[in-house]
């Protein structure tokens, strides 16, 4: 390739990526070098502030599911569960194990959908050197009808289990609204069963593209588990280290900075990760076989140090959470779904409004999303209206491991890379971390000048 | 038949959840379809490329800064048809909540000591600000409505919206009504459009769509009439969706 090597001075580099593109949400980069010396390096969230917490105080605690799925359109459903869950807690509701299985499987079924969305349409085009997936429409036809179909499969899943993936609607506080069908049931099973052939073909292109060499080893937190790969429920862990959910404010701190409109969370006092990568590489063992096998096929090994193969962890998460619900599936199917054990018998009657006493409390909800742990916290009064919120975004959690990385990597890159590739980089790094800007708000476009 | 060159379209979000984007990437082969018709110039959650040039703008979210409305005035000028896309964006949706306290509390509540750093102003929809051609309503939107905007846009035809409450789309969905189950349902005064789709899995109506122009007509005053239900029942429960209607609706029964 003879590119032509923009001449920078590595004693002084600015790099200022205004409104980063391929992510969810409005980011800026920015790094300045002066004489040799990093003197700023911010991943800026300006995403305008929405106020979910201050929004949900005064509204009934039935509602809070349907207002902060609206926090986020590609995780609804996470947000959706971890808000049920904290209700649920708050209100001393106990779901059917049923409930909590079909709950696993919307989770699972949006893990499916956000990793596919990520690895093809967010992180394969600067691996392929294109700008975005539309080229690849015309070049890569296949393999885009092969991302589509298997995109159709999560979506048809949240259509049969919550009536929608994007803002559920049937999962609720106590459990669903109504029964999904049989029909749809059978139908997804299929889908799923066929899909199996497309996540092994993905393996085999994932494995081809090159993901930039880069170490740098951090703090991991996810949920974890003694009986299974933590996703919907489990204790805290951040390095083996186990801590229980009720106890997260313990565990880390948020604090707002003047640059950016997420708040920045530590763990005694340094950054820490969460999300794919950081679940692979706590809970490894609680894996699929299926799952082991293809991290083995991607070269992937626990612990990983490297934050760009957090979108391969996504793709080994993709084929555990397909065998998983396949696995739910087949259950279901045997023995059927019983409407007294799902459907919620708890949905407030109009003529109580009002009426009904309720313990004031505070409940907590945690559950894994597609970015990492996710927390909802309402204090609710003897109405069961909220006097209080508190949600942690899995981003803003991510917002000071992705700086701390960056400190690493942009010395690292000085005076060997251009301009350009050093932007590339950087816009590929926070992009591995799939940050998800409107949850956060409560990334990144770089100009070199 | 003369060869036009394809209309170019560019996607813009503002406050929101970007779910309403998603919406097109949901679509599947009908969203490769599309790029048949119309050549995609800008759509920032899945392209790097950036174009100033584009003839339809279809833009999502609420304007809640002083930024915002700067920009959404430049978007304006550019485009030749202005399309508001979603909830946040026709009637301020779920950001209008924060309307409805004080600004300096809802800062102070999540940034705490820090809430001067924040900028924000009341959140409205497009065309509280620039004038809107085109209105996908729902959060999120329904994709069969996202097609028929979409077509009559590219025809060049107006797209009316249903002026009848949810009620009569439910109805005819044969569900079983929400106040029969003894529940609050916000259907007898929400535009319809969306085929019930929330009553169809069981729940209920929040009111996503805005109000309906005259709500106490059609179905809508069947259903207030069975159900001993006065209008203003019903509106004073309108608090999830800030529709821009709403402010009207306050003043007239508060």
């Amino acid at each position: 390739m003879t590119k032509s090597l923009s001449k920078i001075d590595p004693q002084n580099v600015k790099v200022d990526v205004h409104y980063l593109t391929r992510v969810e949400g409005h980011g800026n980069i920015v790094v300045d070098v002066k004489e040799g010396k990093l003197a700023k390096c911010e991943f800026q969230v300006i995403e305008s502030p929405r106020f979910f917490e201050s929004m949900l105080v005064g509204r009934s605690i039935w509602e809070a599911q349907h207002l902060t799925s609206r926090i986020c359109g590609i995780c609804a459903c996470g947000h959706s569960l971890a808000s049920i869950k904290a209700g649920e807690d708050a209100l001393g509701i106990k779901p059917s194990d049923e409930v909590a299985m079909l709950r696993k499987l919307l989770l699972y079924t949006e893990m499916l959908d956000s990793h596919i969305l990520h690895i093809y349409i967010l992180v394969a085009p600067d691996l392929l050197g294109v700008k975005s997936v539309v080229p690849l429409i015309k070049t890569h036809r296949p393999v885009i009808d092969m991302a589509l179909r298997m995109k159709r499969m999560s979506d048809y899943a949240g259509e049969i289990l919550a009536g929608r993936h994007i803002h559920p609607i049937s999962y609720v506080i106590g459990g669903l609204t109504q029964l999904p069908s049989r029909e749809g049931l059978e139908k997804l099973y299929s889908l799923m069963l066929e899909s199996r052939k497309d996540g092994e073909e993905t393996v085999k292109i994932v494995r081809t593209l090159k993901f930039p060499e880069f170490q740098r080893p951090t703090q991991y937190m996810s949920l974890t588990s003694d009986e299974e790969y933590a996703m919907y429920d489990g204790d805290l862990t951040v390095n083996g280290k186990r801590s229980k959910v009720s106890d997260y404010r313990q565990l880390f701190m948020e604090s707002v900075v003047d640059y950016s409109r997420a708040k920045i969370s530590r763990i005694n006092g340094k950054s820490y990760a969460v999300g794919a990568l950081s679940r692979f590489n706590n809970n490894f063992e609680k894996l699929h076989k299926k799952a082991k096998a293809a991290a083995k096929e991607l070269g992937l090994k626990a612990p990983c140090h490297n934050p760009y193969l957090n979108t391969a962890a996504q793709l080994v998460e993709w084929v555990h959470c397909l065998e998983e619900s396949i696995a739910i599936l087949e259950k279901v199917l045997k023995d059927g779904l019983k409407e007294e054990k799902v459907v919620v018998s708890s949905w407030p009657k109009r003529s109580e409004i009002g009426k009904i006493k309720y313990k004031a409390n505070t409940g907590i909800g945690c559950v894994e999303v597609p970015r990492g742990s996710l927390f909802h916290e309402y204090t609710i009064d003897d109405s069961a209206h909220i006097t209080a919120a508190n949600c942690v975004i899995p981003t803003n959690q991510n917002m000071g491991n992705l700086e701390d990385d960056m400190r690493k990597i942009v010395p690292e890159l000085l005076g060997k890379k251009t301009q350009e590739e050093i932007t590339l980089s950087l816009e590929m790094l926070a992009r591995a971390y799939d940050p998800c800007i409107s949850c956060a708000t409560h990334l990144l476009d770089i100009k070199f000048v | 038949m003369k060869k036009q060159s394809k209309p170019k379209v560019a996607f813009f979000d503002f406050t929101d959840c970007e779910g309403c984007q998603l919406q097109f990437a949901n679509m599947g082969q009908t969203f490769l379809e599309l790029t048949d018709l119309v050549d995609i110039v800008s759509f920032r959650e899945i392209m790097s490329e950036r174009a100033e040039d584009y003839d339809i703008a279809i833009v999502e979210g609420s304007i809640s800064t002083d930024n915002d409305v700067t920009r959404i005035k430049k978007i304006r000028e550019k485009a030749k048809v202005l399309v508001a896309f979603g909830s946040c964006a026709t009637i301020a949706g779920v950001n209008g909540i924060k309307n409805r306290s004080s600004l300096e509390l809802a800062k102070k509540r999540v940034y705490g000591e820090k809430a001067g750093l924040i900028n924000t102003i009341k959140a409205m929809p497009l065309d509280a600000v620039v004038k809107v051609d085109y209105y996908i309503l729902n959060c999120p939107p329904y994709i069969p409505e996202i097609i028929a905007v979409l077509k009559a846009i590219l025809m060049g035809k107006p797209y009316p919206l249903p002026n009848y409450a949810v009620c009569v789309e439910c109805k005819m969905n044969e569900n079983v009504c929400r106040y029969e189950k003894d529940q609050e349902c916000m259907g007898p005064v929400t535009r319809a459009g969306c085929n019930s789709w929330c009553i169809n899995n069981g729940n209920r109506c929040y009111g996503c769509r805005g109000l309906v122009e005259k709500p106490a007509s059609d179905a809508a005053r069947d259903i207030l009439q069975k159900y001993g239900l006065k209008l203003e029942d019903i509106l004073n429960s309108f608090t999830l969706y800030n529709d821009s209607m709403g402010e009207k609706y306050d003043q007239e029964f508060k």
